[in-house]
């Protein structure tokens, strides 16, 4: 039978350990065309076409070319012709430009294995001259900018001669004008016959260079339109169209004194001209995609990665933050994004892991006073509802909602006045998601300033008092509890 | 003790599913308790198959030769529980031992002299391991093979290549004196031990060299100067390395620029034996002073039993790698 679309995924189905990532999505694709898949973070974009590409099992049906694919791997993907520009740059970097393209189909003399470096290098360069890139096939992929990579990475896909590129996020870290020249390269693609799936934040962007629009919402398929019959409006309509259905535990707390002010705030390549105040008792949540510079901001802010300018004022007094250390010590704690790179100690106990930020307080003559440790942290056990065996447990045998309760802990211990947190809930269940809200809630209800950042938008628009909006590194603006929607947010971002 | 253990461990198993099983955590309390009943095993076992063993005499000839290297696998203990490495140790004996001993002729210096000098030697030493791969971001593999290799050279340099002999008979005390009957060796290896044990398990010095290793990202998040300790980590495997060079060089009566040959990889198999984990965040002191036991009881009975040094090898290195594998089962789950 033959059919119009390129590629049709049905039914496409994948659960990570429980939890549905994809629920019974469809994505068709017509030959020589630039589809747009779109969605928030976590909207199952990225999975989807990690199954496609083979990197991931899932249920459902994908027929390629009129024919079934079988999902052996990336290199069966690769052989039928899909190839795939990833969201991460994957660089061999001491090898040559020409190397890193053909790497694992190196020309050779025959089928001796030697690699023939002369034709490497000229079909690098015939590649280069279709798309009219110019570096030097020569070059070290580490000596490259980082604009550059991604053009390589382009070419590289490319020189497979598919006929499906995906695109996860091409032009993440590329300038206006490489963007300009990437859409030359698509268009010549397309009318090659070149099917293009392009995945973007960027909206100005997707209504420039495509034909159709996917959405995906929470794993769910939304739907599929041709992209001159939407608009900014209505595209983002489709993205976040749910109603929040979580309860959010946000009691009203009094708001006092500014506790942080922060003004200008700057650092190079990241984030530029922050300016917000967070006050005793608020939530202030900091709104973004990932890769906006929302997590370099605190970072900056708790002294990892001091800022290379602008101004700090802790209670009206001026500070300036050169390492955790100097952030502890003005009572200031940070649970990070990611727990397991650099929040929990894996191979420690659960006592251990929460002391560790505030050792000194437990110090008796230098020698951590055991009783002390015992006391204060079954305190916290009991508080926060840390469902342990015993302090002596591993942490890495507690359950993520668990383990984010430890870390919150650790902080808890050194009372501090301001609390940043990011991604608070980030693989974290239900149940403890909930508690972990509630927690915040009351903490803001005790006087301390909470800084939150999330990625999820009901979790920014349940728990803030006020929304700080960064986009790309820049301030967009702010709003109110009362004003905030979802909507307004994406819009604010937009602008 | 047990019934409360296997409660808490069914409790956590019910919590959460993706957990590993009860199976699986054999390896782990195996390597957190089962070494001392290794040990146990092992005296036993060696008391069986030869008479000469089993003796206070003997036993302690034992732990007397295992005190030097037990005192030097301790200060790999801290370094290994930071994810880092010491290569140097062995070079560094036999540096601090022809510098001592060029002060400790008799009537030259008093006693205290060729001390401070050792350990002090040491200690620098281990100062530049770790300021050159805390502050200069070379891993410690390297930048404590250069030392080995340096020091090596130094005290090549510094004795000419020779033996440095006539040394005091206080400074002789250290290698073969007795107090109460029991060598000098022992007692300090025991002190030190014991002050180490406290050193790591409950001061803040401690819990930070096991929370580096656990996750050096998360150390620095939590107020840690990761650079600085690394370096007093070093430092203190250095000065630890001076005093087991003191007692050797006492022991065998001269400074020797060969002496220590191989004993940077004796400590860390010490280490590694008695639980340290090189993935980081893992290790105690009892269990490295069990770990160089273990090698020490291996060597002796072996030797009574007339096992030709080839087999001692043999066995020694499939002793070292049974002890890794049991260790890198146990964080496979991590």
């Amino acid at each position: 039978m033959k059919t119009e679309y390129l590629l049709e995924m049905e039914n496409i189905t994948k659960e990570f350990s429980g939890v549905k990532a994809l629920n019974n999505v469809q994505l068709k694709v017509k030959k020589g065309t630039v589809h747009a898949l779109m969605g928030e973070n976590g909207a199952g974009k990225s999975t989807l076409m990690k199954i496609l590409f083979g990197m991931y099992r899932g249920g459902g049906t994908i027929r390629f070319n009129g024919e079934e694919l079988k999902r052996t791997g990336p290199k069966d993907a690769l052989k039928k012709g899909i190839s795939m520009i990833h969201q991460e740059l994957n660089p061999v970097p001491f090898m040559t430009v020409a190397e890193n393209i053909f790497l694992g189909r190196e020309p050779s003399y025959g089928k001796t294995g030697w690699v023939n470096k002369k034709k490497l290098i000229e079909d690098t360069q015939r590649l280069f001259e279709i798309l009219n890139i110019r570096i030097d096939p020569t070059k070290k992929m580490k000596d490259l900018s980082i604009a550059n990579m991604q053009l390589v990475e382009i070419a590289t896909a490319v020189s497979h001669h598919a006929d499906l590129i995906i695109m996860d996020e091409p032009t993440s870290a590329i300038t206006e004008k490489e963007v300009d020249h990437l859409f030359e390269i698509i268009r010549s693609l397309k009318k090659k016959g070149v099917a293009i799936i392009y995945i973007s934040h960027k909206m100005d962007e997707v209504f420039e260079i495509c034909d159709e629009i996917t959405v995906l919402r929470d794993g769910q398929y939304i739907g599929t339109k041709p992209a001159r019959e939407l608009n900014q409006d209505s595209l983002i309509q489709m993205m976040v169209g749910r109603e929040i259905k979580q309860v959010f535990h946000k009691e009203k707390a009094e708001i006092k004194e500014v506790v942080l002010s922060v003004k200008n705030l700057s650092r190079e390549g990241k984030f530029n001209n922050v300016s917000f105040e967070v006050r005793k008792g608020e939530i202030l949540g900091i709104a973004g995609l990932m890769g906006s510079g929302r997590t370099e901001l605190i970072e900056s802010i708790f002294g990892i990665d001091p800022p290379t300018s602008g101004e700090m004022y802790l209670h009206g007094e001026k500070i300036r933050m050169k390492s955790p250390s100097d952030a502890i010590r003005n009572k200031i704690g940070l649970v990070t994004e990611d727990r397991k790179l650099t929040g929990a100690f894996l191979p420690l106990s659960v006592k251990e892991n929460m002391i560790m930020s505030g050792l000194d307080q437990f110090l008796n003559f230098g020698y951590v006073n055991g009783k002390t440790v015992k006391r204060k942290c079954k305190e916290q056990v009991k508080k926060l509802n840390i469902k342990t065996p015993n302090l002596n447990q591993l942490i890495m045998n507690l359950s993520g909602g668990n383990q984010q309760k430890v870390l919150l802990a650790r902080w808890l211990l050194n009372d501090p006045d301001l609390l940043i947190l990011d991604e608070p809930t980030r693989g974290v269940d239900v149940g403890a998601k909930a508690e972990i809200h509630k927690l915040m809630s009351e903490l803001a209800q005790d006087g301390k300033a909470i800084l939150m950042v999330s990625s999820e938008m009901p979790e920014i628009l349940g728990m803030s008092d006020r929304i700080l909006v960064i986009h790309e590194g820049s301030q967009k603006g702010e709003l109110r509890r009362e004003e905030a929607d979802q909507k307004k947010i994406l819009e604010v971002a937009y602008q | 003790m047990k019934t409360e253990e296997t409660i808490a461990k069914k409790q956590t198993i019910s919590h959460d599913r993706d957990r590993t099983g009860w199976k699986e955590k054999i390896p782990e309390l195996f390597s957190r308790y089962g070494i001392f009943l290794i040990f146990l095993a092992l005296v036993a076992l060696m008391s069986v198959l030869t008479p000469h063993f089993f003796n206070v005499y003997n036993l302690i000839n034992v732990v007397k030769q295992v005190s030097f290297i037990g005192i030097v696998a301790m200060g790999v203990t801290f370094v290994i529980i930071t994810k880092g490495i010491d290569l140097s140790s062995g070079s560094l004996i036999a540096l601090v031992s022809v510098i001592a001993a060029s002060f400790a002729h008799p009537g030259d210096y008093p006693l205290f002299v060729p001390l401070l000098l050792g350990v002090g030697v040491g200690a620098f030493a281990g100062l530049i391991n770790g300021t050159v791969s805390a502050k200069g971001m070379i891993p410690p593999f390297i930048a404590t093979l250069g030392m080995m290799t340096a020091a090596r050279g130094l005290a090549l340099l510094y004795s000419d290549g020779r033996p440095i002999g006539n040394l005091s008979d206080s400074f002789l005390f250290l290698g073969s004196g007795d107090l109460f009957g029991i060598p000098f060796p022992i007692i300090v290896f025991l002190f030190v031990g014991l002050l180490m044990h406290l050193l790591l398990s409950n001061t803040k010095f401690g819990k930070h060299t096991y929370a580096i290793g656990g996750n050096e990202q998360a150390a620095r998040i939590c107020g840690i100067n990761v650079d600085r300790h690394l370096i007093l980590v070093y430092t203190l495997a250095g000065f630890l390395t001076g005093i087991s060079a003191l007692m050797l060089t006492a022991r065998i009566s001269a400074g020797q620029p060969s002496m220590g040959v191989m004993y940077e990889l004796d400590a860390i198999a010490a280490a590694v034996i008695g639980g340290t984990s090189l993935t980081g965040g893992i290790g105690t002191i009892p269990g490295t002073m069990i770990g160089a036991l273990i090698i020490g009881v291996l060597n002796n009975g072996l030797d009574l039993m007339n096992v030709s040094s080839y087999w001692q090898q043999i066995l020694k290195g499939a002793i070292i790698v049974t002890a890794v594998l049991i260790d890198s089962r146990k964080n496979k789950k991590a």
